[in-house]
């Protein structure tokens, strides 16, 4: 399981956490290179959808990064992710999939370095959980 | 339906991404991709002839969608969507992989780099086959501008815009503009009196026919979009009649009541009715209603301003009835200059600010040099007595992990200026307490030396605490400023009478609650973010709003009049323009398909979506000018009939299968 590396999809608002992202690439700060960012204009956009989504075609692990609580491009669509997520870890946590594998967190656009570290800290967890889809028809099957 | 032909374009960014990802693998793996007709690699995408590539293909090839992998689409996507839509194609026919930020830039092992790449173009490829064209609207721009801040950069830009015969709202929340540098004696490094530069500018402003002032208000609410904000302001009730004060100031000879003095930073009183100095504008007596007798008492006590007010400007009427007035106008673009606060040292107890008399910070000492202070402008201890040695303590709250860790940048030079004032003023000994002289702007470093040359002792470290426990008879008496003198590798006592705290600038204490009012963001210092920290420092990342002087940042008076010219120029380009492109990628709704059930009415913050009846039942209905395109309905609806263009399920959800296939 050493080699194992992980895949991590990224849904980051454009204002925030995408711009975070950017800036951690423009200070150069080195990261793992096993996440995937997908742009939406804002963490309120995540749907339930994409997170099962990227879990059942390939993805270890999600990570969902929004604007911090307060300031929100478009006012509180971070706070409607928060509750989304929520429900949606409730709902993964029945299933068995490992809370670790989902993440909600804030990045706002100065913050590279704060996007560097979860991107680290989610990839060295979810590599220490192992593939998500063999755990899970494991768990299935066996 | 018609073929898709995609066309993928790889930049190099010189060696910025070809330096880390293979190009040439990663444009011809693209060419193996469904639909994709051609795939190249260029040495700058965003080149002329880069951009040429692009068009030539959509004419010779029958492109209908173009993906380019290169820097951040913050950075070049409107430049691509542009020479896609020079190229005949419409430009939300296009989608933009980031390889520089996201890859090239935060990755040195170059064959992970290349693979990720290679997912990222795969992701986009498949996302722009579900692109749609859209139409981008104009509407047009209300040409009226809103000022808040009525300080040096509020004033500049405020009358930049006016002068160009535009009508302005400036919103003050003092009674009187001028901000902080009105508090200011004498300007480093030309050492000209600041009220002298800064009153005609006061006045030019009370005066000009564009200009709308309103002091002593407040911004409450903001809605609406570049182009149209409707502004809702609170002026609060001076409890006098506006129409008939003549400012003669003997209401404030009358009025029993006092308490420190704001302006003048507690060393002198003011009344419960005053003006807050000589030069204000406009020039209106104001009634604090904590302090006044008559207000507290509800008319039964004192009265004495309604009796000596000639002008029947104070009646019981305006103290007792007069109320804030909401006054709401609309507006195109909002400038904020809100200024900064002083760091207050008291919550560094080691400097003993606010249990010494004479320990004071620099706007106090700037209120004392001032010929119009509350010493007339002598340099005195609490005691009367000119002192005969002063400390003056650089980077009090600044460069400090403990409080900000960034740096001032105004008090090194202030900081001598002061030390030059004692010299010429009370003729005492200066002591300047240093960590670097940071003397970078025009004339700075040449009055650094003039100053070296003037016998100030300057000691190159951070002060440990002051203290008034003697060691020694030389000390009793005195403050003993206490720190080390790194260049001697010493720890130094230095017996004094009064010490200068050269206090940080820090953001408002309303400040974020002003970033919720316009939807602006904050850095993590506080300060309000620019748009791009080099390129574009006087925007914000909300269209339309503006940011100029210390509210972005600590800055001096010259950076803080030329960030307030550049906030004028931006809105005065917008006006010249006279519309605005509305944003494509908004919500709409499947009627067909909508039951009605209105959680995505609830949802919107921007209330861009009702419940209209239609053939019988209620549906769904977006507003297209108020939507900003944030999503939160087609996440939130249950039966999938609100959509939003270019952010579509359909376009996302390939975009995240095609990572992994």
């Amino acid at each position: 399981m050493d080699n194992f590396e992980p895949k991590i999809v990224a849904f980051c608002c454009n204002w925030c956490s995408y711009a975070g992202a950017d800036l951690a690439g423009t200070s150069r700060i080195q990261y793992p290179p096993n996440i995937r960012i997908i742009r939406v204009m804002c963490s309120g956009r995540v749907s339930p959808l994409f997170v099962l989504k990227a879990l059942s075609v390939g993805a270890d692990g999600v990570l969902v990064l929004g604007c911090h609580p307060g300031d929100c491009h478009y006012i509180e669509g971070n706070y409607k992710t928060l509750r989304r997520i929520a429900l949606l870890k409730n709902m993964l946590a029945q299933m068995g999939i490992e809370d670790e594998r989902i993440r909600l967190d804030w990045v706002s656009a100065s913050e590279g370095n704060r996007f560097v570290s979860i991107v680290s800290d989610i990839t060295k967890k979810v590599k220490a959980l192992g593939p998500f889809r063999k755990n899970f028809e494991e768990k299935e099957h066996g | 339906m018609e073929e898709i032909r995609i066309g993928v374009y790889i930049c190099q960014c010189g060696l910025n991404i070809a330096g880390v990802v293979n190009v040439e693998e990663v444009a011809k793996y693209a060419g193996t991709l469904p639909n994709v007709v051609v795939s190249r690699h260029y040495r700058y995408m965003c080149s002329d002839p880069g951009q040429d590539l692009i068009k030539k293909d959509i004419q010779e090839l029958g492109l209908n969608r173009v993906v380019v992998a290169a820097c951040s689409p913050k950075m070049h996507e409107p430049t691509f969507r542009k020479a896609v839509e020079d190229g005949g194609l419409n430009p939300y026919l296009y989608e933009h992989a980031n390889i520089r930020e996201h890859c090239s830039w935060v990755h040195d092992d170059k064959k992970l780099a290349t693979n990720k790449a290679k997912d990222l173009v795969r992701a986009a490829v498949r996302r722009v086959y579900y692109h749609e064209p859209l139409v981008i609207k104009e509407a047009p721009l209300n040409p009226n501008v809103l000022v808040v801040g009525g300080g040096i950069a509020g004033m500049q830009a405020a009358l930049d815009i006016a002068n160009g015969q535009h009508k302005v709202y400036l919103v003050e929340k003092d009674p009187s503009i001028g901000g902080h540098m009105m508090q200011l004696d004498r300007t480093f490094p030309t050492l000209d009196c600041s009220e002298c530069i800064l009153t005609p500018k006061m006045s030019d402003v009370g005066r000009h026919p564009f200009i709308e002032l309103l002091a002593y208000s407040e911004v409450e609410e903001v809605s609406g979009s570049i182009g149209n904000f409707k502004v809702k302001v609170r002026k609060k009730a001076r409890h006098i009649d506006e129409s008939k004060c003549i400012g003669c100031n003997v209401c404030e000879e009358k009025c029993p009541w006092k308490t420190d003095s704001e302006f003048e930073m507690g060393l002198a009183k003011r009344k419960a009715v005053y003006i807050p100095f000589a030069q204000a504008v406009p020039h209106l007596a104001v009634v604090d209603p904590n302090l006044c007798a008559y207000i507290k008492s509800d008319g039964k006590k004192c009265g004495a301003c309604i009796k000596f007010c000639e002008a029947q400007a104070i009646t019981p009427e305006t103290l007792l009835k007069q109320t804030d007035q909401i006054i709401e106008f609309d507006v195109g673009t909002i400038i904020i200059a809100t200024g900064y606060d002083q760091f207050d040292p008291s919550v560094i107890p080691h400097y003993g600010y606010g249990k010494y008399d004479n320990v004071l910070t620099g706007l106090q000492f700037e209120r004392m040099t001032c010929a119009a202070g509350p010493t007339g402008g002598k340099i005195l201890l609490k005691d009367g007595r000119e002192p005969e040695s002063v400390a003056i303590v650089h980077c009090v709250g600044s460069r400090d992990q403990n409080y900000h860790e960034y740096c001032s940048r105004v008090c090194c030079m202030y900081g001598l200026k002061y030390a030059h004032l004692i010299k010429e003023l009370a003729k005492a000994d200066v002591y300047e307490f240093y960590i670097d002289m940071r003397c970078f702007g025009e004339g700075y470093e040449e009055f650094y030396k003039r100053l070296s040359e003037e016998g100030v002792n300057f000691i190159r470290g951070k002060v440990a605490k002051i203290t008034d426990e003697a060691l020694s008879d030389e000390e009793k008496g005195k403050l003993i400023v206490v720190g080390e003198d790194t260049l001697l590798g010493k720890i130094v006592r230095v017996p004094v009478d009064m010490v200068i705290l050269c206090s940080a600038l820090e953001a408002r204490s309303d400040a974020e609650n002003l970033a919720k009012i316009f939807n602006i963001n904050r850095r993590a210092d506080g300060f309000f973010l620019e748009r791009h920290i080099k390129l574009d420092p006087v925007a914000t990342p909300t269209d339309g709003i503006f940011i100029a002087g210390c509210c972005e940042g600590p800055r001096d008076i010259p950076d803080t009049v030329a960030q307030a010219e550049a906030t004028a120029a931006k809105a005065l380009s917008l006006i010249s323009k006279g519309t605005i492109t509305t944003e494509a990628a908004i919500s709409y709704v499947d009627e067909t398909i909508c039951s009605g059930c209105g959680i995505c009415e609830a949802l919107c913050p921007f209330q861009a979506i009702e419940l209209q009846p239609r053939d019988g039942k209620r549906v769904s209905h977006v507003n297209e000018v108020a939507c900003k395109g944030c999503g939160a309905c087609s996440a939130a609806c249950p039966s999938g009939a609100i959509a939003m263009h270019h952010f579509t399920n359909e376009q996302i959800l390939a975009q995240v299968e095609a990572l992994f296939s």
